[in-house]
């Protein structure tokens, strides 16, 4: 019990510190790999906007289907144009080292992207474009400092830029901090309806990240039940055995 | 059909002592009647290292130890084959799981004397398993070939590197490169299914031989093999293993089992401290992470490490805090093996041991600062001074008395 104790006061600052680790505090993206529209909705926006650059190479079409709760042939119709076959897996065509020539860097593969820098990350990350007329795609990022990644869904949110001001907190000390607002006030709506974009897009890629979750979930508790019910009977068949243990 | 069964055990029998390791090891064994909770840690890495073999065996047949396509393979057992992220979560979180029941293990021998006379071979058995498990562990740490991979295996390399004269020759030899690469992964591999389980099973056995010959301690530290019925020499506070903690044991691993799977299918990656995020970055030479800490269980002898200055005394002092392990049976000066009838002097040592070694496994876990580089220091002194100050305050513990049977 005293390590139990012990484990947990150290423990404690540990998950405390991992959580706002790069500066800028990360947005809660409150994401359910169950919800099935948003699955789907998050499927279109990665292949039609991401997929130019983006491969998710781990990941097959047909499973992807299976999972998203969609047909082969509405897969085929509605998410595949490059005449690939069901079975395959999402590859794209673009060749890496002419993609290293026009972003300065070969856009990765993000079939683990959402495991390895976390859905917040993601969430914040594709919030946080802003214009900078010093970076050769006129924008930058707050999560990710001079990103090689132009603004590709910027038509559904509207621009944004970077306003400075400074605060001062509660021990009196001056901080600059930066906040993005909307260039155009009128963009004001999609703006709104772009986090929920977001909000598929980053569910889909924590799907495509582990697409074994939906299978760990629903055969988790199956598993532990059996283990419950073999524990009573264990424990009784030891009681039995041991009643002459004095 | 029982006297088929009959007629093949005496044939057996007669060619191979099948009945004589039964009744030595599990029917007629006698363990003492007073185990408790700490005492289903034993059987439990027995079945974890069983399951690891197992597990391991179903990986390594869609696993690719080549450095172009590990990371793939890895996530084509997640997600291709046919319950492939089970057994590979199992095989994941079942390496810290591992380490978790041999810690348990280990410290119920420190609370109850198991390492003192007449069982300290059993502890220096149990130390090289131990050693075993952390090359193992850093082996297979390696074969996913993620960024924590690459640059946990570089880090813990180049410690090699500091030893004087040899020492850049010894790494690059370990290698087989003068950075961690393919050629590194290939024979990592081969030392991770093949050399250590080996050596792992070996000892495992041996450990139990031994402790089958001289017989389990128990949470009183008293000898029950002192106390026999004078007929049939039976020990009085023995009960044969077979069945009654065989039944305990199978209790003991349903519970386990429950607590095992609640990881494995609701949190595999345990927040980060099983399966770390930066290794689901494949690994990339030319991308050093910002801060590179080996997994939870290296953690405090990392911290050790980085606590010393120098860097090859940092290594010295790594070692000799795994080494003066060895020693516990010699350092350890007290009449008595229990904590029961042990004074408050040892117990005062064992919490501050306790503090100092999870305090370590916290700092090894953060880039170092400078409040976090004193507390290293504290602790490592700390940790240090549990064992060399042994044999004089194990001396003048103030001990109780022990009694002649065992008590519940």
């Amino acid at each position: 019990m005293r390590r139990l104790i012990l484990a947990l006061i150290l423990f404690l600052p540990a998950s405390i510190a991992l959580a706002n680790e790069g500066g800028i505090e990360l947005q809660k993206a409150h994401t359910d790999i169950n919800d099935k529209a948003s699955l789907q909705a998050g499927a279109k926006l990665f292949v039609n906007y991401c997929m130019g650059c983006h491969s998710i190479k781990y990941s097959r079409y047909q499973r992807m289907a299976k999972d998203l709760g969609l047909s082969d042939a509405e897969v085929m119709k509605n998410l595949m144009f490059s005449g690939d076959k069901i079975g395959d897996t999402m590859t794209i065509a673009m060749n890496p080292d002419d993609a290293k020539r026009w972003f300065g860097v070969t856009p990765p593969d993000l079939s683990t992207i959402a495991r390895a820098r976390g859905t917040d990350w993601l969430y914040t990350y594709l919030l946080s474009f802003y214009l900078d007329p010093k970076r050769p795609m006129g924008v930058n990022n707050l999560v990710f400092k001079d990103v090689g990644m132009p603004h590709v869904l910027w038509d559904r949110q509207g621009w944004q830029k970077a306003v400075h001001e400074t605060v001062t907190d509660a021990h009196g000390n001056k901080h600059e901090v930066i906040k993005l607002e909307l260039v155009d006030k009128a963009d004001e709506a999609k703006a709104k309806s772009y986090r929920l974009d977001v909000l598929n897009l980053v569910n889909f890629l924590d799907y495509a990240g582990e697409p074994a979750k939906l299978q760990r979930y629903s055969l988790g508790w199956k598993v532990i039940l059996f283990l419950a019910i073999f524990f009573i009977f264990a424990y009784l068949l030891k009681k039995e055995y041991w009643r002459d243990v004095h | 059909m029982s006297k088929v069964l009959t007629a093949s055990l005496e044939w057996i029998d007669a060619r191979f002592p099948l009945s004589k390791m039964w009744n030595e090891h599990l029917a007629q064994y006698y363990a003492p009647k007073n185990f408790n909770f700490w005492y289903y840690f034993g059987s439990l890495a027995l079945m974890m290292l069983i399951l690891q073999i197992v597990t391991g065996i179903f990986l390594a047949t869609n696993y690719k130890p080549d450095a172009d396509l590990a990371f793939a393979s890895v996530e084509y057992i997640m997600r291709d084959v046919d319950y492939g992220w089970l057994i590979r979560y199992m095989h994941s979180v079942g390496a810290s799981f591992f380490f978790i029941v041999v810690y348990l293990h280990m410290f119920r021998a420190l609370m109850y004397g198991s390492y003192k006379k007449p069982r300290e071979l059993i502890w220096i058995l149990g130390m090289f398993i131990y050693l075993c498990l952390m090359a193992e562990a850093f082996l297979g740490y390696l074969l996913p070939w993620g960024q924590m991979s690459y640059w946990g295996a570089q880090v813990i390399l180049s410690i090699f590197g500091a030893i004087p004269v040899i020492g850049n020759d010894l790494a690059i030899w370990i290698r087989g490169d003068f950075v961690i690469a393919d050629a590194t992964l290939n024979r990592f591999f081969v030392f991770h299914v093949v050399l250590v389980p080996i050596i792992l099973l070996a000892l495992a056995v041996v450990h139990i031989i031994a402790l089958h010959e001289v017989g389990s301690n128990n949470p009183d530290g008293v000898e029950i093999k002192k106390n026999k019925d004078p007929k049939t020499h039976i020990p009085v506070d023995g009960i044969p293993f077979h069945p009654y903690y065989t039944v305990k044991d199978i209790m003991g691993v349903a519970f386990f089992l429950i607590i095992f799977s609640l990881v494995i299918f609701y949190a595999p990656d345990f927040f980060g401290f099983f399966l770390e995020k930066n290794n689901f970055f494949p690994a990339d030479p030319m991308k050093t992470p910002e801060h590179i800490e080996p997994l939870w269980y290296f953690t405090p002898f990392y911290a050790i490490l980085r606590a010393v200055p120098d860097k090859f005394l940092g290594v010295v002092a790594m070692g000799g805090s795994i080494a003066v392990l060895f020693l516990l049976p010699w350092l350890d000066r007290s009449p008595v093996k229990s904590i029961r009838y042990k004074g408050w002097i040892f117990k005062l040592a064992l919490l501050l041991f306790l503090v100092s070694f999870f305090g370590l496994a916290y700092l090894g876990m953060h880039p170092p600062t400078e409040i976090r580089t004193f507390f290293a220091r504290l602790f490592s002194a700390m940790y240090f001074g549990f064992f060399i100050l042994m044999p004089w305050y194990s001396k003048i513990d103030p001990t109780k008395p022990v009694p002649e049977r065992v008590t519940h």
